[in-house]
């Protein structure tokens, strides 16, 4: 991650109509690195990255690769998975591939694409006979076709069973491994902290933090978590000078001296046998910084 | 840009030859209409009668003579020249010039008997002087297959590039597409050209099943009537992709085809000759493409019209093209608003 920005969104505005879905960002993106655009739905992340890949217009404000404004050389350089894409029906995976093969003068090893994708046991299917991870592996093969310098990756384990995701990821790193840059949106903060080096996180169309993951939870906290079931914890004990919190069947206490808090609970006679000691994850930065209302 | 327009190009024809279906309905639709025309019109021809009043004036002034006042006759104005080559054709029964006196009949006809049998009738002995004008007779069948094969060319082209841009644009391939460098442009091409290959085939197709099962009448230029329906399927294909440049339903491109469909079938001359419907109608038939395309079809196959005769046809089937592809292209969206 060194050198100047491989891409640079300056002052990006959009609005529909009266909502103002995207409100004057401003970031860089690092080169050979995974870039995460992380929100909750609402945010403008979505917006963000169509702006970025050519296919939604900003009402203002510019997208800039490589210093210039991204235009034909930005096209012929960078691929873009997006979360859903119909393709062409009676058309076989490998027919897929090349067609989008021949769209571009910059072009990957098609043989090479289908390895690193798994897709080599499927050349031969129909789109429309494909499964959801078989699907978002040609959707990745794709964006692959022109062996770009830029990926973008729109939720791109969306709908998947944990074992495609474990596999999807392994794909990503291996792709991160050849000095690609990869910008990728997800609503799965285990995803983005797994394979991100930098994030950025987007609510109600601004931007509310941006680093590297580790950098920003070392930022935010200072303590540490330990969690037992409510049913273990129905009542705090007293003189408990520790932040508690009540989520999903859980009772977080946020602490900077875990034998104090552990040492307290024990004298008040509280079980400890599924007490659960973990750091701050980025899932809880994010519920911290975009709140943990519903979103519509 | 000729790599990306032939990539997609393959990838389109790839799709609709497998999709057996719809292939199988844009070939066999049209083939059955000819076996079923076959069948009704092997065995015989109208029974309607047609007079052309050789005048300048279209207004057909009925009490100039009582022959004018025959009920169930069409009495349309026309040119002499026409006038004589259509009763020849057994088109028009027989052709009247009230100030020469004279009539022009083919004696084959039996139409042009029983017209100049009710001259005779409604006039003085010796009145008229008698022209023969003789040759093979046009059936009704003839007229009508340039009209089937130009409305094959209407349908497949209008409905069969709208409705897939519009399913392309509404399920986001063409979104995917745009991420790309592929160019509007680019894209409308190649499916002009897969249209066009299309629809160029299953009209050959078409041609030559009619000259086979109806031995349809082709007096002229075969390379003429192919640039015919080149320029034709091209023009079409235009007006559907103007019509689905932006829309994402395919209910609403649907409606705004059949706008399009209906008129054109009705007033191009498919079914029946315009000829002896009002002036302003026969004027408004000048807007669609289909209009022009019949003609010059009509021309080559039933009067033995060359390249030169069919030119103004041509011609207006390009800038028909022009306009519609600059619309088109400058309207054109990805995606939907």
């Amino acid at each position: 991650m060194t050198g100047p920005p491989i891409l640079a969104v300056r002052e990006l505005v959009k609005n529909y109509g009266q909502v103002r879905a995207v409100r004057g960002i401003s970031f860089d993106v690092p080169r050979n690195c995974c870039f995460g655009l992380l929100g909750p739905n609402g945010a403008g992340k979505t917006t963000t990255v169509e702006i970025i890949e050519g296919v939604t217009p900003a009402t203002s404000g510019e997208v800039l690769y490589e210093g210039e404004k991204a235009g034909a050389a930005f096209r012929q350089d960078s691929g873009v998975q997006f979360q859903t894409a119909a393709l062409q029906d009676f058309i076989t995976v490998r027919e897929t591939l090349e067609m989008f093969h021949r769209l571009y003068r910059r072009r990957a090893d098609i043989d090479q694409v289908i390895a690193d994708c798994a897709l080599e046991k499927l050349q031969k299917r129909d789109n429309r006979k494909l499964s959801g991870g078989q699907r978002q592996r040609l959707l990745l093969a794709i964006a692959m076709v022109n062996d770009p310098k830029i990926l973008f990756l729109d939720e791109p384990t969306t709908g998947m069973d944990p074992q495609a995701r474990r596999n999807f990821w392994e794909l990503v790193e291996r792709i991160r491994a050849r000095k690609k840059t990869i910008v990728l949106t997800t609503h799965y903060m285990e995803e983005a902290q797994a394979l991100c080096d930098e994030i950025v996180i987007m609510n109600e169309g601004v931007i509310v933090t941006q680093g590297a993951p580790d950098t920003l939870l070392k930022a935010h906290y200072k303590e540490i978590i330990l969690e037992l079931p409510e049913a273990d914890l129905e009542k705090l004990p007293e003189e408990f000078p520790f932040h508690t919190y009540r989520r999903n069947g859980l009772v977080e206490i946020h602490t900077d001296d875990a034998n104090e808090a552990i040492t307290r609970l024990s004298r008040a006679g509280a079980p400890l046998g599924r007490l659960n000691i973990r750091p701050f994850r980025l899932e809880d930065l994010f519920l911290d910084l975009t709140g943990k209302e519903l979103r519509s | 840009m000729i790599q990306r327009i032939l990539a997609i190009l393959h990838a389109r024809n790839l799709e609709f030859l497998r999709d057996k279906a719809t292939l199988g309905w844009n070939v066999a639709m049209p083939l059955l209409l000819v076996a079923g025309m076959a069948a009704i019109f092997s065995g015989g021809d109208r029974a309607s009668y047609k007079v052309a009043l050789m005048q300048a004036e279209q207004e057909i002034n009925t009490a100039a003579h009582p022959y004018l006042q025959t009920r169930y006759f069409d009495f349309i104005a026309m040119d002499q020249e026409e006038a004589i080559e259509r009763v020849a054709n057994h088109q028009l029964d027989l052709a009247l010039d009230l100030h020469a006196g004279t009539y022009w009949i083919n004696p084959e006809s039996p139409g042009g008997y029983f017209a100049e049998r009710l001259l005779e009738a409604s006039s003085e002995e010796g009145a008229w002087q008698r022209q023969p004008a003789s040759g093979d007779p046009i059936t009704y069948v003839d007229w009508l297959i340039p009209g089937i094969l130009g409305m094959n060319i209407m349908f497949s082209c209008l409905f069969g590039v709208g409705y897939v841009v519009v399913r392309y644009r509404k399920n986001g391939f063409l979104k995917r597409l745009k991420a790309t460098p592929l160019r509007p442009v680019e894209f409308m091409s190649a499916q002009i050209l897969s249209r066009l290959l299309l629809a160029i085939f299953v009209t050959l197709l078409l041609y030559a099943a009619t000259r086979l099962l109806l031995d349809v009448r082709m007096e002229g230029s075969g390379l003429a009537l192919f640039l015919v329906a080149v320029l034709a399927s091209i023009s079409l294909v235009s007006i559907g992709l103007a019509m689905a440049a932006r829309v994402t339903s395919e209910e609403l491109a649907g409606g705004l085809l059949n706008l399009v469909t209906w008129p054109m079938m009705l007033l191009s001359g498919v079914w029946f000759s315009l000829a002896g419907a009002p002036q302003w109608v026969q004027q408004l038939s000048n807007i669609f493409p289909l209009t022009h395309a019949l003609t010059a079809a009509r021309e080559i196959m039933l009067y033995g019209a060359g390249f030169a005769d069919v030119l103004p046809q041509l011609l207006i089937l390009t800038g028909i093209t022009a306009a519609f592809l600059t619309v088109g292209a400058t309207m054109f969206r990805w995606r939907g608003a």
